[in-house]
């Protein structure tokens, strides 16, 4: 039961170093995909440390909780980020939480975002806020009930024993029950994100933007704490999907070898993902606000069809 | 200790809630010394109270359970006797610690009446309200239960109609008094059956087979259908007092209308003594239940949860928004004690542990939380004089310590880590879960179903909670009240600091609390749960009953968290030291300054929610506009939304209209002619002969 200090001081550095650069990956690939250069992949990092090194302007409607949301944003994403088992089997703060605490520690991040774009008083930051919430209102079940069938068939909610599960000799990677669920997860992972078809990152119109609506009275370390937050955000919930469907040579001892394989089949994997991020976000177009319930809905009844199976097959 | 002492703070806090009443009454003329003689005695009854609970609790299940007669026999029948076991002790435990923070607070709440309203008759119905509801958790027969209860509902009446020149407090008053009535009717003959074959059991029908003890595992004597029959009348009897969908529509316009402290009290507790009851029935009386209660139960908790947070979402009235809150969260309790029926009828005593500690857990949450944030929001009404979200705004500048106190409730409501919601809830889904393997047949895909449902009322609460708290406190004030709104006095601050302490306390620390639920999980479920849970060093809270589960620790979350905040203060440090900061103004687009006009309105947050789900709300709205040449100039706009309450528009109008045809018809038969009842006096006599005979 003794606390991994190394575990935990590593994976922190990982989801700080890695979530920057899987943003620009994709970033840079979505602008290759459409004919265009695009910004380095790197470019996220340079952003970072423009943004933490410049004044900053804030409302003067604005209260401290538009001051600490950032905090709570950063924060809330890492200690879920701690969760989830990244490169080795055994995540560093299994202990304290499993996947309902990852789910918790996101919802709550979200609540202080939304607060955050209600506080200046600006109508686009409320216009924010209330898709924000209303969409991950609706993303929700579909999330849980995805989330239930895997650990279902675990047994358990913490993540690292729903990992060592999938792991055993029984996991085959097109049970209909995994694949089912994977889809579900994978549409409540473009929702969450802000991604098209359901948000937009690249853009600053009114009309599409979700996350970025609340974002709009930030400048300075907060606005780079917030963006930090949201791509660690995103490096959680696709390493959440990732390594639970496919938790292909995680690193099962912290012997060298062991860990090096882990990493770089969680490279490849997260890549893949990403890979899987871009096509769909280049081959469809946005949806229209009130079409995405109708989306999130699928994603609900796969999850659901994916626990019928659950039934059916178990 | 002696059980001796223990009856000594229980008879101390029952004479405390009594002092109360007769020195608020007889102080009704000086609304100071009404306020703080009243109020002061409550809040030392509560202490009182605390005690004997925390006291019973702690001595488990083992000791004898101490029983005491509180009047030696009045009247032959009746005997007033007070029996203080595990579950009756842990709703003490809620009733009490509510009524010392509430009383703190209500010492300056009382204020904003001095000179309006009598103080003195407030604060006496509000000792009467403690008083029977605490008499109501120690009832230990029947008869006297259904006697505190009734008086407990008149106390409760009282105070809904307080305020009673204003004509929808007097509406609200006669709808809360008659769905109880109704609620009391099942109670009462629910009761009868349990009498009838008790006395069948014992053979004998006196006054004493109307006590509690009798009625333990009763139901396993009785016949299926009697003991249906039971089921379901207890279950309207109790779901009408704790606001279970259908049964609901009295409580959102009861307990908005109230005074706030009542307002807390009625949401905090009145409607836990229909939970109190459903669980002392289901778990204590009615014996190993069959499958479709629990199935019964859980879906109604389930359909409760969500309708109740729905249409909290539509709410623009802060305190209405809260009752509705109060029906969503009655729900999720019932999601825990119907999968604990459940999990009773296959005999998975340990589930069905884990299962009631989650609802039982929840009950205490919501006391807690659902109370501090009445209690926010009558700070609010106080200093605004509005209920009406779209009137507010900024507060958070004007009512810093108020506004941190609602934030603090609205995370917990919300089920956000590390506070108290998120932990009973936690142990919901653990259940639910759980649940799955627990049964092959079809019945336990209700398990995840349930949990993706509590998920969706969670993560709908969370987005009414920042509708409540973003518009309430948040950016400018919407009006001139809001603006020159004051901070809350330091008493009520004190009150609704207490039950931040609670709400903290219970989120980080649930091993703890979860001890003192064991006597109660092992009276009604055979199961002591915390031995079930892995406790490292009062740190991690592990459901591994199985050897497969989860944990969780809040605690540690918290830690992980404060250890972490190194990494951006480092960063800034490192990065920004030249960095400064300003205050600006909003981005406004380039206009002359943002009004609070174009601000989001509450009606506008929803309005997404409104629109996806509106097979339910059937949203209707009006707008008129006036221009004097051009179309695109409006010089006066009028807008006007609504959603239709469906349970009243489809089922309660509809019945409403049948009773009274019903007695139109019946009408006939009270003609005035004194021959005509002479008549019908004897023929009712003659048929009850033939029953008779």
């Amino acid at each position: 039961m003794s606390l991994d200090l190394a575990g935990i001081l590593v994976q922190t550095a990982l989801l700080l170093l890695v979530a920057p650069l899987v943003t620009g990956c994709i970033k840079n690939w979505k602008a290759k995909l459409q004919n265009r250069r695009g910004p380095r992949v790197w470019q996220p990092y340079s952003d970072l440390a423009k943004f933490l090194a410049k004044s900053m302007v804030i409302s003067e409607h604005a209260s401290w909780v538009f001051r600490s949301a950032p905090y709570v944003v950063f924060l809330s994403a890492l200690v879920a980020g701690l969760m989830v088992p990244m490169v080795s089997a055994q995540a560093p703060l299994s202990l304290f939480g499993g996947v309902l605490a990852v789910v918790g520690l996101l919802a709550l991040g979200r609540f202080f975002l939304a607060l955050a774009g209600l506080d200046p008083g600006s109508a686009f930051g409320g216009m924010g806020s209330s898709r924000e919430m209303t969409i991950a209102a609706i993303a929700e079940p579909a999330m849980m009930l995805a989330i239930f069938t895997v650990a279902i068939s675990a047994g358990s909610t913490n993540l690292s024993q729903i990992v060592q599960a999938s792991q055993a000799p029984a996991w085959r990677l097109l049970n209909p029950i995994h694949a089912m669920a994977l889809a579900a997860l994978f549409i409540v992972l473009l929702a969450e994100t802000g991604r098209i078809p359901i948000g937009n990152p690249a853009t600053h119109l009114e009309l599409t933007m979700i996350h970025e609506a609340m974002l709009l009275e930030y400048s300075g370390r907060y606005l780079a704490l917030m963006e930090w937050g949201a791509s660690i955000k995103q490096l959680v919930l696709m390493t959440l999907l990732v390594n639970v469907f496919f938790p292909v040579s995680l690193a099962a001892n912290a012997s060298a070898p062991a860990l090096a394989l882990g990493f770089a089949a969680y490279a490849v994997k997260l890549l893949a993902l990403a890979g899987a991020v871009v096509v769909v976000e280049t081959t469809n177009a946005k949806l229209r606000l009130f079409r995405v319930p109708d989306l999130l809905t699928a994603a609900f009844v796969l999850a659901a069809l994916a626990l019928l199976s659950t039934f059916l097959f178990q | 200790m002696e059980p001796f002492s223990c009856d000594l703070l229980l008879k101390g806090a029952l004479c405390a809630y009594l002092a109360g009443v007769c020195a608020s009454l007889l102080a009704a003329r000086r609304e100071r010394l009404a306020a703080v003689a009243g109020f002061g005695c409550a809040a030392l009854a509560g202490i009182c109270g605390i005690g004997a609970a925390i006291w019973a609790l702690l001595q488990g299940a083992a000791t004898p359970v101490p029983t005491f007669d509180l009047w030696p026999s009045v009247l032959p029948v009746l005997k007033l006797s007070l029996r203080l076991d595990a579950l009756s002790a842990f709703f003490l435990l809620i009733v009490s610690s509510l009524a010392v923070a509430l009383s703190v607070y209500s010492v300056g709440y009382a204020r904003a009446f001095y000179g309006r309203k009598n103080v003195g008759v407030l604060a006496a119905f509000y000792n009467a309200l403690l008083l029977t509801t605490t008499l109501v958790f120690l009832a230990a027969n029947a008869f006297f239960f259904l006697l505190v209860w009734e008086l407990m509902a008149l106390s409760a009446f009282f105070l809904v109609s307080f305020e009673h020149e204003k004509p929808e407090a007097r509406k609200a008053g006669v709808l809360y008094f008659v769905m109880s009535h109704l609620g009391t009717g099942c109670l009462i003959l629910a009761f009868l059956l349990l009498f009838q074959c008790a006395g069948q059991a014992s053979g004998d029908f006196g006054p004493d087979s109307y006590s509690f003890s009798l009625f333990h595992a009763l139901g396993d004597k009785m016949t299926p259908g009697r003991r249906d029959a039971a089921f379901l009348l207890f279950l309207a009897g109790f779901g009408v007092k704790s606001g279970l969908v259908p049964l609901h529509i009295w409580l959102p316009e009861a307990h908005p209308i109230a005074p706030s402290n009542a307002s807390a009290l009625l949401s905090g507790v009145l409607i836990k003594t229909g939970i109190y009851g459903l669980t002392r029935v289901l778990f204590d009386f009615l014996g190993t239940p069959p499958n479709w209660w629990g199935v019964t139960v859980l879906s109604l908790g389930t359909i409760s949860a969500v309708l109740g947070v729905l249409y909290a979402l539509m709410e623009h009235d802060l305190k209405r928004l809260l009752a509705y809150h109060s029906i969503e969260n009655i729900g999720i309790i019932l999601m825990g004690l119907g999968a604990s029926l459940m999990f009773l009828h296959t005999h998975h005593e340990v589930l069905a542990a884990l299962a009631l500690a989650a609802g039982l857990y929840h009950t205490m949450n919501h006391a807690l939380f659902k109370a501090l944030l009445f209690l926010g929001a009558g700070a609010v009404l106080h200093a605004t004089h509005t209920r009406d979200m779209e009137k507010l705004g900024g507060l958070i500048k004007r009512m810093p310590q108020t506004a941190a106190c609602f934030l603090i409730g609205a995370v917990a409501i919300s089920a956000l880590p590390p506070l108290n919601g998120f932990v009973s809830e936690w142990l919901t889904y653990q259940a639910l879960l759980q649940g799955f393997g627990t049964t092959s047949s079809l019945f336990r895909l209700m398990f995840p179903l349930s949990g993706a449902m509590l998920a969706l009322t969670g993560a709908l609460a969370a987005a009414c909670f920042v509708k409540a708290f973003g518009i309430t406190f948040l950016a400018q004030p919407r009006s001139q009240q809001a603006a020159e709104a004051r901070e809350a006095s330091p008493s009520m601050i004190a009150g609704m600091g207490l039950l931040v302490a609670a709400c903290v306390f219970l989120g980080l620390f649930p091993t703890t609390f979860l001890r003192l639920l064991d006597p109660v999980t092992e009276q009604l479920a055979g199961i002591e749960l915390s031995p079930m849970l892995s406790l490292a060093n009062g740190l991690v809270l592990g459901s591994s009953s199985q050897p497969l589960g989860g944990t969780i620790s809040t605690l540690g979350i918290a830690f992980a968290a404060l250890c972490l905040i190194t990494v951006p203060l480092g960063l800034r440090l490192w990065f920004g030291r030249r960095a400064r900061t300003r205050i600006g103004p909003t981005w406004d687009c380039g206009l002359q300054g943002l009004t609070p006009a174009m601000e989001y309105t509450a009606t506008g947050f929803s309005k997404p929610i409104r629109m996806i789900f509106k097979a339910l709300f059937r949203p209707r709205r009006e707008v008129q506009r006036e221009y004097d040449f051009s179309p695109y100039f409006a010089t006066t706009l009028r807008f006007e939304s609504h959603v239709e309450e469906v349970f009243e528009t489809r089922i309660y109008r509809p019945l409403n209209r049948l009773v009274l045809r019903i007695s139109r018809r019946l009408r006939a038969l009270q003609a005035g002619s004194l021959q005509a009842y002479l008549i019908y006096i004897f023929i009712t006599l003659l048929l009850l002969l033939l029953f008779a005979l």
